[in-house]
């Protein structure tokens, strides 16, 4: 591994100044995914990394219907918040399947937003075709083994998948993404934070070298809405999914009112459904309508031998949480 | 002195507190809070398993949380208050998660029992160990790979005394 310099930042504004004038420095946070990648793999292999990990940047505060989440803060930290609990529920179970304790001590959310694929081609420089550390190189991974890769937003440029639990419900929440630039900050949705692979799998999301990502905002449920998250997965805990499904549903007399789905597990991206949501507003809570939801939420997947079970696998995962969501109401 | 390709140093100096007394160190910023502890301090008690996040075998506690030190620089430390399963008991006796684990006979090889028992004592400051799938899913990040889980679990329920 190569040296490198270390930094710790006193405050933001020189942080992204380090950062933002200089392609050879990184920033590190809670060090899951950078540590791993430059200590472990070689993949990445920044000259100067510039610790974050004291700004404040940490707390998570409640604004009307609204948590700001400062990007600092742990997984652990916002599994633990009051609100999350009462008005996110689903949030907080994604946080809880996320990973091990260890882990969620040490992982910042903006790092879990920021973390990068767990494929196993891209993770190993051994392997020369990876199109994500070097394009135009390739991809082995479409003529590897697939089985953890992604179905959705893939093509035979790249199938490495978005392995994050927590971004499932957050997208379907509509959270939001708040960045300090070295000259400006800008908000983007996560539903537009993320860029789908096409031929330039390096480029995975908005943000220019050198931004930050500060806080996300996350609008909390209305009172009485449901939600679930369930990951499908190799064994009980602590591991990456095959599939997961996020859902909350607001449901009066029968009737659903308003749906938010999105999907894990099967996206090069945190997979938002608008498609299932569709066929959910307005429709009554019955059987059909979920399986219909769940046949609208999968289209066009670009499938390998070893991936094409997760269609009907995050089909029946999305209808079994939208069962156990909306159970007695049907 | 060792320097990255545009000259700049590669050493960081901090101070580790470990088990409650404070060193001064100058170390390559590439060191571990794992290799500090193991390789520069003889603090050999905390394993380094996998290396890279996997089996929990590195599992200190860092500010009484407890994280995985084959992930963390020592560098970011910093100042922090680091305990391994040397300082789990301040007088030289064992702490009660230790001598559960040998009344239940929680491991064999032995290699992933220092991980697993800070894991435990966390564990147990966290208020999770009302059941054993809650003990279960809650040490899910320690892997032992002889398979010593069932007396794990009971060692853990017995110190939890639920």
């Amino acid at each position: 591994m190569q040296a490198f310099e270390y930094i710790r930042a006193s405050d933001v504004a020189s942080a992204v100044a380090l950062v933002s004038g200089d392609p050879k420095t990184q920033y590190l946070a809670g060090g899951t995914t950078q540590i791993d990648l430059m200590l472990k793999d070689g993949v990445l292999e920044p000259e100067r990394l510039v610790d974050i990990t004291r700004l404040p940047l940490r707390g998570i505060t409640r604004d009307g219907d609204v948590l700001r989440v400062g990007a600092l803060a742990t997984m652990e930290e916002l599994a633990a918040d009051a609100a999350v609990a009462e008005r996110l529920p689903f949030v907080r179970e994604a946080l809880l399947a996320g990973a091990s304790t260890q882990l969620r001590n040490m992982a910042t959310i903006g790092g879990n937003i920021l973390q990068r694929t767990r494929c196993r081609y891209f993770r190993d420089p051994a392997v020369s075709a990876c199109n994500k550390r070097a394009p135009g190189s390739g991809c082995a991974a479409v003529s590897g083994a697939a089985r953890m890769h992604a179905i959705l937003g893939a093509s035979e440029h790249c199938i490495a998948l978005h392995a994050s639990d927590l971004c499932v419900p957050l997208v379907a929440l509509d959270a939001v993404a708040h960045i300090q630039g070295p000259g400006a900050q800008r908000s983007v949705p996560l539903t537009e934070f993320y860029v789908l692979p096409g031929d330039r799998p390096d480029v995975e999301n908005v943000l220019q070298h050198g931004e930050l990502v500060t806080a996300i905002e996350i609008p909390l449920l209305p009172a009485g809405t449901r939600s679930g998250y369930l990951k499908v997965r190799d064994r009980a805990s602590y591991e990456f999914a095959l599939t997961s499904a996020a859902v909350a549903l607001a449901i009066d007399g029968g009737v659903i009112a308003q749906a938010r789905v999105a999907l894990g597990g099967v996206g090069t991206i945190p997979w938002r459904v608008p498609e299932a949501e569709a066929v959910l507003h307005g429709a009554p809570v019955a059987a059909q309508v979920l399986q219909a939801a769940a046949d609208a939420a999968i289209h066009d997947p670009f499938t390998l031998p070893g991936t094409a079970f997760k269609v009907e696998l995050a089909k029946r995962t999305l209808v079994r949480v939208l069962e156990t969501v909306t159970g007695g109401s049907a | 002195m060792s320097e990255t390709a545009r000259g700049a140093s590669t050493e960081v100096d901090f101070t580790l507190r470990v088990n409650g007394s404070a060193q001064r160190l100058r170390l390559d910023s590439r060191v571990t809070l794992l290799d500090a502890l193991r390789d520069r301090l003889e603090l050999t008690g905390t394993k380094k398993g996998c290396d890279q996040g996997a089996c929990g075998a590195c599992t200190v506690l860092v500010d009484g949380k407890r994280v995985l030190s084959c992930l963390t620089l020592a560098a970011q430390c910093d100042g922090r208050e680091v305990t391994t399963i040397e300082g789990l008991s301040g007088d030289g006796g064992l702490h009660p998660v230790q001598e559960a684990f040998i009344r239940h006979d929680g491991f064999q090889c032995g290699y992933c029992t220092p991980g697993q028992i800070m894991s435990a004592v966390a564990l147990l400051a966290e208020g999770r160990a009302g059941s054993d799938e809650e003990i279960r899913e809650f040490m899910s990040g320690n892997i032992c790979r002889c398979g010593a889980y069932p007396n794990i679990v009971a060692a853990i329920r017995d110190a939890s005394g639920y």
